[in-house]
């Protein structure tokens, strides 16, 4: 805008930096399209292959639309840093310092987004826009978004073909992702707000897509509900925040406060009130709490794997969690003012905190679980901490290249956990009971979960191991040495239970509905101990059916079947007498399911549209991380995304004279190096013991030992947290208010709706007496009659005889010409 | 001048055409009647261009003469099939409306 005009003169645009709105309304027609004409569309048959129907396909093609645009834009974003001569790649080659110097000299560098802005409404003097801002920061996200997401749609056509509301999955899928890129797309707070409204509404329909059952309507009301708490502060923070910012932002050209270049100046520039820009952070941080699943609101994402798992994957990958991390990311300038991040003498806030905190708990928690998703969501629980603490200490470039590469392999993990469900465990996510063996059945999702495995531990060369490495040094490098040593453990725990989801699921012997015999496997073999537990598993309703492709009839009975079969399911868990006949109506259904299919009855490998995505990410996970190989002094990613600082982003650790970002030393990743090597070898030496054949001493020690049992007991009720949020907060706070609200509601408003009604009622009645039979009717009544009288007084007129005719006429003329003759004399 | 004669004449001529237009029920008659008035009005013509010394007045009246031609031929055309579809001329027969 105003600043670095001459900069900006010699920078190059493009057509896709200057549409790049077209990347989030594409998604939004693909949307509407889907829900009008979907339905209608039939799946088509060619040869052997099935084109699906049900719309899905406007929802792939306007994801790919959008992928297109998107590398379009990032191509041209490139090429416009390119053109500013921003050349930190090629002489970071030379050294550290000299990139260090060049990116001191600040301001002339800084590389100006291409800010599109258009008058939505005006209110109050205020003006709300809505428009484009293209960074590289939206750039990035954008471009991943995009990719996921059509990723993750071919995935569904395959993971979901004969849903019984396949459409409107995929409407679904493809509004969330259109919500998510309106947010990364947006220029002011009013559009993060509109995108981040439209991911929590789409989360909800998603997560309860299957809410037959009433535990997935139970997981999408609390993801919907515990995200709406922290919007609370969203809300209270864009206030505040405009309210503060407004008049530096008018005056400076900005528009408004809610511009968010504006609001990034108005913080750098020391004009900022200190307690507005501080609880304006903290209340926008609080909404990044509830959003991206940071302790304490985290519990709603490992239940918001009740969904289909296309849709965990998209969750938990690119979108909706992602969101928090991207709005801290996006107006830096706040939270590094207003939290006081890198100030010299200080080794705590809120945000660092807050993430640490995350990383810890949420890998613990993994440790008990046995359902792969819920493993997988506190991995990305544990990783969202990871990427708020790389915020909060500063190392804003490892962060955001963490949400690339997290991006990838857990979205790559999530697909593997569906591939293995959809093709290898009869549509369980139970890695105890129906899991086990699967490496050999299943070797492409095993080396792609591999791979991403390798790439979530940070094992050196993979890609987690160049971001998620770069948080943890930053974190030491910047003197916030509690929390690099949190970062190490983290890593510790991260490669422990990803070692013992991977053994649960790949190694040891085939159990349950991984070995053979399907009928066998369902609802029978629950652990002892799960009863006594009162929070239910996360139940998978199997609503995609086992074998697709070779008889059509097999899709007409799934809905009654998966219905069955989730009834038998939550009544098995806790425990219900009366759920005998649900159970045998699942046995006898599995019975002839399995007769029916002799052929593919064991475990096999997915499909091709399964696969295919998996090995395309695999191969991103692998190898997003040389976009930024610090190791190697590759640093295309800091230089092409990070913002300089300036006007419009703090500089980092400059003011100590300082690197704003760590120089990558091997001595400094070999602690977390060898932290990785000693978690794995630590888990899998407990794992084979514990879940291995050969007696030993460690097998049941949880329930042998009594502070074991207590410690496993609280992880696995996860610290209590769902308890003091339903029991204390929820029944403590809710049910008095809801009491008086109901009293209220009885007494005074249906006093007032009844007594209005009574009133409406009679005015009615007068009306109809009066205005409407009298007035009206006789009007209506009477202009009738008036033209039946005219009518008949002029019938004889049209007699049809000459003579009469002729008759008339002369007397006309006569009259006519007496008159003439009255006038002229 | 004779002025005052002729157009008396042309009077005179004029409400005998109009009282066979409205009275007479052979449509031959009627067509008549309407010569009358035709012709009529051309003594008026005739009596003002005389008056006046004007020429243009005996020209109009014989573009009259000429139109009055095609319109005798045009109407006892019709009345000729009317003849051939109702074997009568008379005007009241002709008559189909209910008024």
């Amino acid at each position: 805008m105003m600043l670095a005009q001459d900069a900006a003169a010699n920078l190059s645009s493009g057509w896709f930096l200057e549409h790049a709105w077209l990347i989030a309304v594409v998604p939004g027609i693909g949307f509407f399209l889907i829900l009008a004409v979907g339905k209608r569309i039939k799946d088509i048959k060619v040869a052997s292959l099935t084109i699906p129907g049900g719309g899905s396909l406007f929802g792939v093609a306007s994801m790919a639309t959008s992928l297109v645009l998107a590398a379009g834009t990032a191509y041209q974003w490139i090429q416009r840093v390119d053109s500013a001569g921003r050349t930190n790649g090629a002489l970071g080659s030379f050294g550290s310092s000299i990139t260090g110097m060049l990116r001191a000299e600040g301001e002339g560098n800084y590389i100006t987004p291409v800010v599109k802005s258009y008058t939505w409404w005006r209110q109050g003097g205020a003006t709300f826009t809505i428009g484009s801002h293209i960074d590289g920061l939206s750039m990035i996200i954008l471009l991943l978004v995009a990719f996921i997401s059509t990723l993750v749609q071919i995935y569904s056509l395959e993971y979901l073909r004969g849903d019984r509301r396949y459409t409107h999955f995929f409407a679904a899928l493809t509004l969330f992702a259109g919500g998510m890129l309106t947010m990364v797309l947006a220029d002011n707070m009013v559009q993060i707000i509109l995108g981040w409204e439209i991911m929590g509404l789409c989360s909800f329909m998603l997560i309860g897509h299957w809410w037959e059952d009433a535990a997935n309507s139970r997981a999408a009301l609390k993801a919907f509900f515990t995200v709406r708490v922290g919007d609370v502060g969203l809300l209270v923070g864009v206030s505040i925040i405009f309210f503060s910012a407004n008049s530096f932002a008018t005056r400076n050209g900005f528009g408004s406060g809610f511009d968010l270049q504006g609001i990034n100046a108005w913080a750098q520039s020391g004009t900022a009130s200190h307690t507005a820009i501080l609880w304006g952070a903290v209340a926008l941080f609080i909404a990044c709490i509830g959003k991206s699943g940071q302790f304490p609101l985290h519990t709603w994402l490992p239940d918001a794997m009740a969904g289909p798992t296309p849709v965990s994957s998209l969750l938990h990958s690119s979108t909706m969690v992602v969101a928090g991390v991207y709005l801290v990311a996006r107006i830096y300038p706040v939270f590094h003012t207003g939290l006081s991040i890198n100030v010299a003498g200080s080794h705590f806030n809120l945000i660092a905190i807050i993430g640490g905190i995350t990383i810890i708990i949420a890998a613990a928690l993994a440790f008990v679980q046995t359902d792969i998703k819920k493993v997988l969501a506190y991995s990305t629980v544990s990783q969202l901490g990871y990427m708020m603490m790389g915020l909060g200490v500063g190392a804003w470039t490892p962060a955001v290249f963490h949400i690339f590469t997290h991006a990838f392999f857990k979205c790559c993990l999530f697909l593997c956990a569906g591939s293995v469900s959809h093709s290898g465990s009869h549509h369980s996510f139970e890695m105890k009971k129906d899991m086990g063996g699967l490496r050999k059945k299943m070797p492409i999702t095993f080396a792609c979960w591999m791979v991403s495995t390798a790439a979530l531990c940070g094992v050196p060369f993979f890609s987690g191991f160049f971001s998620k490495d770069e948080i943890i040094d930053n974190a030491h490098h910047a003197g916030y040495d509690v929390f690099w040593i949190i970062g190490l453990a983290g890593a510790f725990m991260t490669t422990a239970y990803m070692t013992r989801a991977t053994y649960l699921t790949f190694f040891g012997k085939p159990r349950g509905a991984a070995a053979v015999e399907h009928d066998d496997a369902h609802g029978d073999a629950h652990d002892p101990h799960d009863l006594d537990v009162d929070d239910a598993h996360a139940v998978q309703p199997h609503v995609a059916g086992g074998d697709h492709g070779s008889t059509t009839d097999d899709h007409a009975h799934q809905p009654v079947m998966a219905m069955a079969r989730t009834v038998g399911d939550v009544a098995d868990i806790h425990g219900d007498v009366d759920a005998d006949d649900a159970k045998e109506a699942v046995h006898a259904d599995d019975a002839h399911h399995a007769a029916k299919h002799d052929v593919h009855h064991g475990p096999h490998e997915s499909p091709a549209l399964i696969t295919v995505p998996l090995i395309i990410l695999a191969t991103l996970a692998l190898f997003s991380g040389y976009l930024n190989a610090a190791a190697f002094s590759i640093h295309k990613f800091t230089d092409w995304v990070s913002p300089i600082g300036g006007q419009f982003f703090p500089k980092i650790g400059e003011a100590s004279g300082e690197l704003p970002e760590a120089a990558f030393k091997w001595v400094n990743a070999l602690p977390s190096i060898l932290l990785v090597i000693a978690g794995f070898a630590v888990s899998a030496a407990v794992c084979i013991s514990i879940y291995g054949d050969n007696a030993s001493p460690l097998k049941g020690i949880t329930k042998r030992i009594v502070p074991l049992r207590w410690g496993y007991k609280f992880l696995f009720n996860k610290y209590y947290l769902d308890v003091l949020y339903e029991k204390i907060i929820v029944h403590g706070v809710a049910y008095p208010v809801s009491a008086a609200a109901y009293w209220f509601n009885q007494n005074v408003l249906d006093g007032i709706v009844n007594g209005a009604g009574k009133w409406a009622r009679k005015s009615g009645l007068w009306i109809y007496k009066n205005v409407d039979q009298r007035v009206v009717d006789g009007t209506v009544n009477g202009s009738g009659a008036a033209a039946r009288g005219l009518g008949s007084a002029l019938r004889p007129v049209q007699s049809g005889k000459v003579n009469q005719y002729g008759a008339l006429l002369f007397s006309a003329a006569a009259v006519a010409a007496l008159v003439l003759i009255l006038v002229n004399t | 001048m004779l002025i005052s004669e002729f157009l008396l004449l042309g009077a005179v001529l004029f409400c005998i055409g109009v009282y066979g237009v409205i009275v007479r029920k052979n449509a031959v008659l009627v067509l008549m009647s309407i010569e009358l008035i035709l012709n009529s009005v051309n003594i008026n013509l005739l009596a003002f261009s005389l008056k006046y010394n004007d020429i243009s007045g005996q020209t109009f009246a014989l573009y009259i003469i000429a139109v009055a031609a095609a319109e005798v031929g045009v109407g006892l055309a019709l009345v000729l099939l009317i003849y051939r579809n109702k074997r009568n001329i008379s005007l009241d027969e002709l008559s189909e409306m209910k008024g």
